[in-house]
């Protein structure tokens, strides 16, 4: 394999025989190249279901409060269930190392003015947690933080159209706007892939609503993420499981549904990636299937190659060469040929796809890329294709009757 | 050198078989220069194949260099050829995309030899047969007499035992046939033994020896006066 003139004896039969190495190299670049770029759309495909399927993160879960509709313990039924702060802490505090962020929502409106220009707009009380939650792209400025959560701030945090609408072609950033009589400081500006009316919400720390609408500690939603290592399933059953402990805090009937309900993406999750493991799953079969055309493709090549190279393998017999060395040298050279226009076709796919990049992104093709993982498997499996298409190629090869071959004119 | 007994070959021709060598007794010592002479069909094709361990016989016995030859499997009749043998033939074959000096040098990296050494012994032997100036020819910009040259340079690269040319002048004129007998005849010279099949009278008489086949048995084995080919060239 290492012999140095083994492989002198095998770039010299290459290079001096351009066509027939052509023709074998470019069946397998162009089945590695199909392969690349089947696989990396594949992926595309997929980063396009996690990101821009939901605007919210996908490991949210949803915590809501109702009235109760069913008679538990003593208690009757119809009756309000309110989440206070305990109510957050508890869940935060319980479900340690399974939550990554969590936030309260406490949901307000309030009519905004500034100068000539004003409007209803939602508030939300929240805390500097739901960012993440939200996936909330700051346009400019900061986020709520803690800070201001703690402090109680009038800080607020407004939508691209909320400064559309009421700033016109002015900064908002550091500008006071009056809601309600009270003013409060924009301290930020984002922008929110779910649509207008996610643009048109104001962000205000929730204990500061509390303070202003009537100095209470109530809650109207809790929003948590789970941990991204749990499983589908597993989430499902994260949610249940605080489903269940936060209606044994209430005191409600356990198979109360409108009383305390979690929400979450995982069951939709779940079936998304089952049929985008189907659509992978075709990705890769057709994928795959180009690749073994390529392989049968340098087979027949390489078969080709030997009846024309009849004679010179005739010769080489009879000037001593053993079948051992015969098919070394087929192998070696069909190894050689697969690896580098693999390679090839290999560095060619990825260079298309970082071209496709995201222009494809209105076919649901997002960021289309092959991983390192992949690669070295499109490598190993070449060199072992090289092998499988060399051999029987070779195994003839080495059959040829040197006195057959030599009279072979 | 060689020794051969009772040597039989037939060849399967459809349901009839075609016995093509009937039993030959040969003798070869070390620096003969046979002839072996017959019409087409004769079995001297088939004689020198087996010399050449290209083909096997079917029955008798062959020593080369008091080696016995039969039974051999691929590895080690190439081993063997690569060893005792060099070839010489009619078509030349030589390797249509190597140089002179690769053709000569391919059967020194079948013995391993090491690629300065397969260079150096190469050249001499391209000098030998008149060819230093043409090392870095391919064979398609040489004439025939070059060609056929070249192949003898190759035949004798690997130092064999037995030079075995198989009607080595058939596609040249006559001048050029005397010049590659004419280097034959200096090689034998020096020692080496050589087998020349050919069906040419005047080409066998430049040998030292003349055997004739017909219908697959030896009916005449003469020594002759050598005829120098270097008077005609």
């Amino acid at each position: 394999m290492f012999d140095r003139d083994r492989w002198q004896e095998i770039f010299e039969a290459i290079g001096k025989n351009k066509l027939r190495t052509f023709l074998s190299g470019f069946t397998v670049a162009l089945g590695i190249l199909i392969f690349t770029v089947l696989l990396g759309l594949g992926n595309g495909l997929l980063n396009s279901f996690l990101n821009g399927f939901v605007d919210d993160a996908q490991n949210v879960i949803f915590i809501n409060s109702g009235n109760t509709s069913k008679a538990y313990k003593g208690f009757q039924e119809n009756r309000k269930i309110q989440f206070k702060n305990e109510d957050f802490d508890f869940v935060k505090d319980n479900y340690k190392g399974k939550i990554e962020f969590a936030t309260p929502r406490v949901y307000r409106e309030g009519q905004a003015k500034y100068k000539k220009e004003s409007g209803l707009y939602s508030l939300r009380g929240v805390n500097q947690d739901h960012q993440y939650l939200e996936k909330t792209i700051m346009m400019k400025g900061r986020y709520l933080n803690a800070v201001d959560i703690a402090e109680r701030t009038k800080n607020i945090v407004i939508g691209r159209l909320v400064e559309k609408d009421l700033f016109k072609n002015e900064n908002a950033l550091g500008k006071m706007l009056d809601m309600d009589g009270i003013a409060y400081k924009i301290v930020g500006v984002f922008q929110d892939s779910g649509g207008d009316n996610e643009e048109r919400i104001i962000y205000i720390p929730f204990s500061t609503v509390q303070l202003l609408f009537g100095n209470n500690d109530l809650l109207d939603q809790i929003n948590i993420t789970y941990n991204m290592a749990m499983s589908a399933e597993q989430a499902i059953a994260f949610a249940e499981q605080i489903e269940k402990d936060l209606k044994e805090k209430f005191k409600v009937d356990p198979t109360d549904q409108s009383a305390i309900r979690t929400r979450s993406f995982a069951e939709g999750i779940k079936e998304t990636m089952v049929i985008l493991g189907g659509i992978y799953f075709i990705i890769f079969i057709v994928g795959i299937g180009t690749l073994i055309s390529g392989v049968i493709g340098i087979g027949n090549i390489m078969t080709f190659s030997i009846k024309e190279r009849t004679k010179e393998l005739g010769i080489r017999k009879a000037l001593g060469a053993s079948p051992k060395s015969i098919i070394a040298m087929v192998l070696q050279e069909s190894i050689l040929i697969t690896s580098v226009a693999g390679y090839v076709g290999l560095l060619l796919g990825i260079f298309v796809l970082k071209l496709i990049g995201n222009n494809l992104e209105k076919f649901f093709i997002l960021n289309p890329k092959v991983d390192t993982g992949v690669i070295m498997v499109a490598t190993i499996t070449l060199i072992l294709a090289g092998l499988f298409a060399g051999y029987i190629p070779a195994r003839r090869a080495a059959r040829i009757k040197p006195i057959i071959a030599l009279r072979d004119e | 050198m060689i020794e051969i007994k009772d040597l039989h070959k037939s060849y399967q021709m459809g349901s009839n078989s075609l016995h093509v060598l009937k039993g030959i007794d040969f003798n070869v010592k070390e620096g003969e220069l046979v002839a072996i002479m017959g019409s087409s069909g004769s079995g001297k094709s088939t004689l020198l194949n087996i010399l050449g361990m290209l083909d096997e016989a079917d029955s008798g016995s062959y020593f080369l260099d008091n080696v016995p030859i039969k039974g051999l499997n691929e590895t080690k009749a190439a081993q063997y050829r690569n060893k005792f043998l060099g070839f010489v033939f009619q078509s030349f074959n030589l390797i249509n995309y190597k140089t002179a000096l690769e053709n000569v040098a391919l059967p020194l990296y079948y013995q391993r030899k090491k690629r300065k050494e397969r260079i150096e012994t190469a050249i001499s032997y391209l000098g030998k047969v008149g060819l230093a100036d043409w090392a870095t020819h391919l064979p398609s910009e040489l004439s025939g007499g070059q060609k056929q040259r070249v192949a003898i340079a190759r035949a004798l690269a690997a130092d064999p035992k037995v030079l075995l040319a198989d009607e080595p002048t058939g596609a040249l004129d006559s001048t050029t046939s005397y010049e590659v007998m004419d280097i034959i005849q200096s090689i034998n010279d020096e020692g080496k033994t050589i087998l020349v099949v050919t069906h040419e009278p005047d080409i066998a008489d430049m040998c030292k020896r003349i055997v004739h086949l017909k219908d697959g048995v030896i009916v005449e084995d003469k020594k002759v006066e050598q005829v120098r080919a270097s008077q005609y060239v």
